[in-house]
């Protein structure tokens, strides 16, 4: 298990477009990615949950990667969010 | 329009033109199919089993819909793809699955009514969010809900059979409704709700189909069949109209179609008046992709890049690094011309959701543009950082737009020297050369126009607010529009003495109004010494057509004649006669 977490930068949090980048990027993988916030955590695999979760700019969420390909996963997430997730 | 003798009673429907050119034909009234839950039980697991299958199939189906459209329409932009994009997750989504599916099992609904059920429920659940973004999120999952509940239903049956000739008529249109919708049918849009940038405006505009969005209500009151008008230019939709009015449109539109296509042709070739004065036909834009459909009509560049566009439908002021993005990508579609940015122009009249500007009671004379600038240097600081960078990519220009005075052109240029020092201490690159310029759109800035110009690089004379402020007319009110005329001598002066001025100070002047884009106007503007201009991109074949069959030499003679008359019908008059 891989536990990282993520300040988001993006002022405007994980809005529609970067919320269906990173569920494509998640599906590429067979490990199950959880995304926690104070005591709500959903799975990264449904833009239903991630749009409600509400992440905002500037709140910080934890990622949590676990399966027989997480280290690849969790470096995958990683790009997205430290250098992906403000240009979207 | 001018020349039209308008009956009484003639109904006549006013919204905002969002695609330009006339359509005429049919109503057609786009009704959604609306899904009711039949509140139906089933009554064994194989039907369970059943049910859960045709979701999947009905899944499956729209999915295969959606790829289609995103495949086969090359037409449709950025911003309707991303769109679409994300429906396919709304559609795929795992939690919109396991809802569904566990109403079927564990309540024994219909497939059809599960859907309906959690769509309503995920509906009021984006709703209730505390954010107009998430809210309108809330349209996108009705969207993808309305579409899957159409692949269920047996009645569903492919594309909806639109009459030839119609004009489609609705509350609004979705970007799923387009699938639906055989467009090549449809020769006009009108809408109830809508603006210039909603959904639907972006796709009329793509697909040059003319549109009036935001009619309102009355609207609904259109039948099936009627006989309408749509001006996508003028934003008004003609119901069943007189035959003279119909006639008039006809013709306008016929020319107008004879025209374009003449007109488009022009675009390789110079705008050169016949005695060899080149002029420079630049576009205002609001993206990048503006800025390639400007070459397509010849366009030099971009006179006017109006960065509001990024500012707006947005929860928060946009980042560096966002605007630095669309920056950069204007630059690298500039294919080497000039840009000239005009940093943001917000005011209360045009207020964003996230920056609250207190009601003022004149907006026009308030809090905006460069005095919002000046006022948030946090804001402004960020935008001309990002500007800055994103000009090694491009050849532009800074413009500062309602600049009233040298104190604030000043301020503003120091705090260009603010951003590039930044820059430089974090080793960043950016154009060190950019020139600086200035709207002159405030007539105070206009009267002193030989005082900044020592100051400025550039001129852009804004003619739409330059005229409003300088005979006190706001021109969206119905009852004194017609005072507001640029043609009046009194603004004729302004403008010919802010080009006096630039010239004198050997720095360029240009016009980005509307002013700009009357052909009526074009040969005045070049006998006052004005050798740039700037407009729309669809008016840039129009003014050209001008400029290549008059000489600079009776440009002149008609500015030296204009100059000697004292009435603004008088004016009018001589210069329509002319062309």
């Amino acid at each position: 298990m891989i536990s990282k977490d993520y300040l988001i930068t993006a002022a405007e949090g994980i809005h529609a477009r970067p919320a269906t980048t990173l569920i494509r990027l998640v599906k590429h993988f067979k490990s199950a990615v959880i995304l926690r916030k104070g005591d709500k955590s959903i799975r990264l695999n449904s833009i239903l949950n991630i749009l409600t979760f509400g992440a905002k700019g500037g709140d910080t969420v934890t990622v949590i990667v676990e399966g027989e390909d997480e280290v690849a996963a969790a470096a995958s997430i990683d790009k997205f969010f430290k250098e992906e997730l403000k240009q979207l | 329009m001018d020349n039209l003798n308008y009956k009484s009673g003639v109904a006549e429907i006013k919204g905002v033109g969002a695609s330009p050119g006339i359509a005429i034909g049919n109503a057609f009234r786009f009704r959604k199919e609306v899904v009711r839950a039949t509140e139906l039980k089933l009554s064994d697991d194989s039907e369970v089993k059943r049910e859960i299958e045709k979701f999947d199939a009905a899944v499956n189906i729209s999915v295969r819909d959606v790829k289609q459209v995103i495949e086969r329409d090359s037409s449709l932009n950025r911003e309707v793809v991303d769109v679409l994009e994300s429906h396919l997750e709304f559609i795929t989504d795992p939690q919109l699955r396991s809802d569904v599916v566990s109403r079927i099992t564990d309540h024994k609904m219909f497939a059809i009514d599960s859907v309906v059920k959690v769509i309503e429920l995920t509906t009021v659940a984006f709703n209730d969010l505390d954010s107009d973004y998430m809210r309108a999120r809330a349209a996108d999952v009705q969207d993808i809900g309305e579409r899957i509940l159409r692949n269920l239903s047996y009645s569903y049956s492919g594309k909806l059979e639109i009459n030839e000739n119609s004009i489609l008529i609705a509350e609004d249109i979705s970007p799923s409704d387009t699938i639906a919708l055989d467009l090549s049918k449809v020769m006009g849009f009108a809408t109830q709700l809508g603006s210039r940038t909603s959904h639907t405006a972006i796709l009329a505009r793509s697909k040059n189909i003319p549109a009036v969005l935001g009619c309102g209500e009355i609207l609904a009151s259109v039948n099936d069949g009627d006989l309408l008008i749509v001006d996508g230019l003028n934003g008004i939709v003609h119901v069943n109209p007189p035959a003279h009015l119909l006639r008039y449109y006809r013709e306008r539109k016929e020319a107008h179609e004879r025209q374009a296509d003449a007109l488009k042709s022009l675009r390789h070739h110079l705008a050169v008046t016949a005695d060899g004065r080149q002029i420079k036909l630049l576009a205002n834009i609001s993206s990048a992709d503006d800025l390639e459909d400007s070459f397509e009509y010849g366009a030099m560049g971009a006179g006017l890049f109006r960065t509001e566009m990024l500012f707006m439908n947005r929860t928060s002021f946009p980042s560096e690094q966002r605007q630095f993005e669309c920056y950069k990508q204007v630059g690298v579609k500039s294919r080497g011309k000039e840009v000239t940015i005009r940093t943001m122009d917000i005011g209360g009249d045009k207020p964003l959701d996230y920056f609250e500007i207190p009601r003022e009671d004149n907006p026009f004379l308030g809090y905006r543009g460069v005095r919002i600038s000046l006022d948030r240097r946090d804001v402004f600081i960020t935008q001309l950082r990002a500007i800055l960078r994103a000009s090694i990519f491009g050849n532009f220009r800074i413009m500062f737009p309602m600049i009233s005075g040298l104190e604030e052109l000043l301020a503003a240029k120091s705090m260009v020297e603010e951003a590039k020092s930044q820059l430089k201490t974090e080793q960043l690159e950016f154009d060190r050369q950019i020139p600086l310029g200035i709207m002159i759109e405030v007539p105070s800035a206009a009267i002193v126009a030989d005082i900044l110009a020592p100051e400025a690089d550039f001129f852009s004379i804004g003619t739409n607010d330059l005229c409003q402020y300088t005979l006190a007319v706001d021109r969206g009110n119905e009852k004194i529009k017609s005072l507001y005329e640029p043609l009046n001598p009194a603004v004729l002066r302004l403008i010919s003495f802010v080009i006096d001025a630039a010239r004198q100070n050997n720095i360029d002047v240009g016009m980005c109004g509307e002013f700009a884009a009357d052909p009526k106007s074009t040969l005045l503007l070049i006998g006052m010494g004005l050798h740039e201009f700037s407009m729309s991109a669809s008016s840039i074949p129009r003014v050209k057509n001008v400029i290549l069959n008059h000489t600079e030499a009776k440009a002149r003679e008609i500015w030296r004649n204009v100059k000697t008359m004292r009435r603004t019908d008088s004016i009018i008059k001589y210069l329509e006669a002319l062309i």
